[in-house]
């Protein structure tokens, strides 16, 4: 009863700070956004006072969850979240890339100007697709490979609703215009300061759970989404280092400038990369691959060798973001070099993931969730592949600035960790609902070959145009001068912006078949369908031959 | 002989004893799983998520 008390009385004080923040602001979205946070907290105050069953708390009776059980509410509300953001990530990122070719899809509106809808494509695909995965699985694996239930259950339900809040907070301020100007980390302070708190709770909820578990051995995957929950947590406090103009307004100035900025900045960017985009996801793929294969990883030395490679070489990467700038030469090398050591770890972890299914490879033809897997990784080792030889200066030279960028991120984001989020989907959803299998495995291969016709398409138009307005940039006249003037590379590049959009046509088709399979899934329904593959039968040509008489 | 800055202090720090220190211990750490007699022990994790009768869930 105190507990419910207190809970209730945060969620009252929140609100009425909420209030106060909302009375006296100074800029019209900081007001929308207090109004945002004082009706979330008012939704935490109803529910912390609704949910309770006052009858059972008045005899001192509460019933607790079934403790022979795991926590796996949040995860099936997560499965369907991930599902949800990533239909409409990918729908902004095909919106944004019509504009790209078709200017006057801007609307001429502020709110729905490419440079205000591509952070919220971004971070829809990253933060809220991306981010609500990792949470989710990781709450589902460190149960799994602990075998404890979740700690600290009501911190956890904080965990995974305020991260949804960072998301529409994050969300509905690019679209007014609200950012920090910085790729990657646009939230404002404010919201900064929210994530952090989350953060903070995520923390403990994943090491409480370690720390009950009834496994004397940390299984590799936790460490992994360890690693990236703590680095992630320093990057975002570093690289978050601003100094509000206003308590009460949303506008922020960093605390670092000039090339110390920008190299703080690709710090972060770079590691958000190495460690949500990789550590977090590969996290999933030590855990889901060898499940779905039904057979151990390949070699598990391999795995803690890629965990420490990993761990020391990233964090050292980010100035590959900054080459050819006002910052100092020897840091310049320094994340070459150690970019294209990274290539070892990476491609290491990769062989691991692929060799798990050493002896079962027949699963590729008739399991689609492994065929899936089985891209993801390849497109994992081909993007760790890309990402150095990109980093090496002069072909960054080339490179940077260009499209091809926009095709590296791409062939690894659609590519690895769409594909594994995709079969960490396809893995949990049955299990969690207590079903046989998914509703359709057909409509798996559908969205298997969709998806990789659509990065087919998206990266090579990328690597076409963005090759072709690097070498239009550096062409130079016998006179000494440019031949092509800026607005002649852009008019260069229309017929593959018309492809590239073509590309997230067919992406955005297989998660949309992918969202009505989940829910078929959770409807408890199974479509009566030819299985994948059946070797050919014919019981009237089964006999032995009969001797036939001589003539 | 002007004492060095904060920065270059850093740096030579950097590219010395912090270099080697951290060279030191991710061989150690990486080189950890190799040890002798740490086979049972890897394959006892790899397995790990398949235990029991309930295959591990």
């Amino acid at each position: 009863m105190e507990s419910l008390v207190t809970r209730a009385g945060l969620w009252f004080v929140a609100l009425l700070f909420a209030i106060f923040m909302y009375v006296n602001a100074v800029d019209a979205p900081f007001a929308i956004h207090m109004g945002v946070f004082g009706l979330a907290a008012l939704a935490g105050l109803v529910i912390s006072l609704r949910k309770p069953d006052y009858k059972a708390l008045a005899t001192g009776g509460a019933a607790l969850p079934d403790q022979s059980r795991y926590d796996d509410d949040l995860i099936r509300t997560g499965v369907i979240l991930a599902t949800f953001w990533g239909c409409v990530g990918f729908l902004v990122g095909l919106y944004i890339a019509l504009q790209l070719a078709f200017p006057a899809l801007n609307l001429g509106l502020e709110w729905t100007t490419f440079g205000r809808l591509r952070p919220l494509h971004t971070s829809a695909v990253i933060f809220a697709f991306g981010g609500t995965a990792l949470i989710t699985t990781s709450f589902y694996i460190v149960q799994r490979t602990c075998r404890a239930r979740l700690a600290l259950p009501g911190v956890a339900r904080f965990v995974f609703w305020g991260y949804q809040l960072f998301i529409a907070l994050a969300a509905t301020g690019y679209l007014l215009g609200v950012t920090q100007s910085k790729e990657y980390a646009e939230p404002e302070w404010y919201v900064d300061l929210w994530l952090t708190l989350v953060w903070v709770a995520y923390l403990a909820v994943f090491v409480g759970t370690i720390l009950k578990r009834k496994e004397p051995h940390i299984y590799v995957a936790n460490w992994f989404f360890l690693s990236f929950i703590l680095t992630v947590a320093m990057l975002h406090l570093v690289n978050n280092a601003v100094v509000p103009v206003s308590l009460f307004g949303s506008k922020s100035y960093p605390v670092w400038g000039g090339v110390q900025g920008a190299l703080v900045q690709w710090w972060y960017g770079h590691n958000a990369v190495g460690f949500f985009l990789t550590a977090g996801f590969l996290g999933m793929m030590y855990y889901f691959v060898p499940k779905q294969a039904e057979r151990p990883v390949y070699s598990y030395r391999l795995s803690i060798v890629h965990f420490w490679g990993l761990i020391f070489l990233y964090i050292w990467a980010g100035p590959h973001h900054l080459h050819y700038t006002a910052l100092p030469d020897w840091a310049q090398t320094l994340g070459m070099v150690f970019s294209i050591m990274l290539w070892m770890p990476s491609w290491g972890g990769m062989i691991n993931g692929l060799m798990t299914l050493n002896g079962a490879w027949d699963k590729v033809r008739t399991d689609p969730i492994i065929r899936m897997m089985v891209l993801s990784v390849a497109f994992y080792g081909m993007s760790t592949f890309e990402g150095p030889m990109m980093s090496i200066k002069s072909v960054n030279s080339l490179s940077h600035y260009t499209d091809w960028t926009i095709g590296h991120v791409h062939s690894g984001a659609l590519g690895w960790n769409g594909m594994i989020t995709f079969s960490a989907i396809y893995y949990l959803a049955p299990r969690l609902w207590g079903r046989e299998r998914m509703y359709s495995l057909r409509m798996i291969n559908w969205h298997f070959w969709l998806a990789t016709l659509g990065i087919v398409f998206y990266a090579s138009a990328m690597w076409v145009t963005g090759i072709m307005e690097g070498l239009m940039w550096r062409e130079y006249g016998s006179d000494g001068y440019l031949l092509y003037s800026f607005v002649e590379t852009v008019a260069a590049k229309f017929p593959m912006y018309l492809l590239r959009a073509f590309g997230g046509v067919l992406y955005l088709s297989g998660a949309l078949i992918m969202a009505f399979n989940v829910w078929q899934t959770i409807a408890g329904k199974l479509r009566q369908e030819e299985p994948l593959r059946q070797a050919a039968y014919d019981p009237n040509a089964d006999r032995p031959l009969a001797a036939a008489p001589a003539e | 002989m002007s004492p060095h800055s904060t920065y270059e202090t850093l740096r030579h720090f950097a590219d010395s004893w912090g270099l080697a220190g951290m060279v030191v211990v991710f061989v150690i750490l990486a080189a950890w799983p190799f040890r002798p007699g740490a086979r049972e022990d890897n394959e006892a994790a790899a397995n790990m998520i398949f235990k029991g009768d309930d295959n591990g869930e």
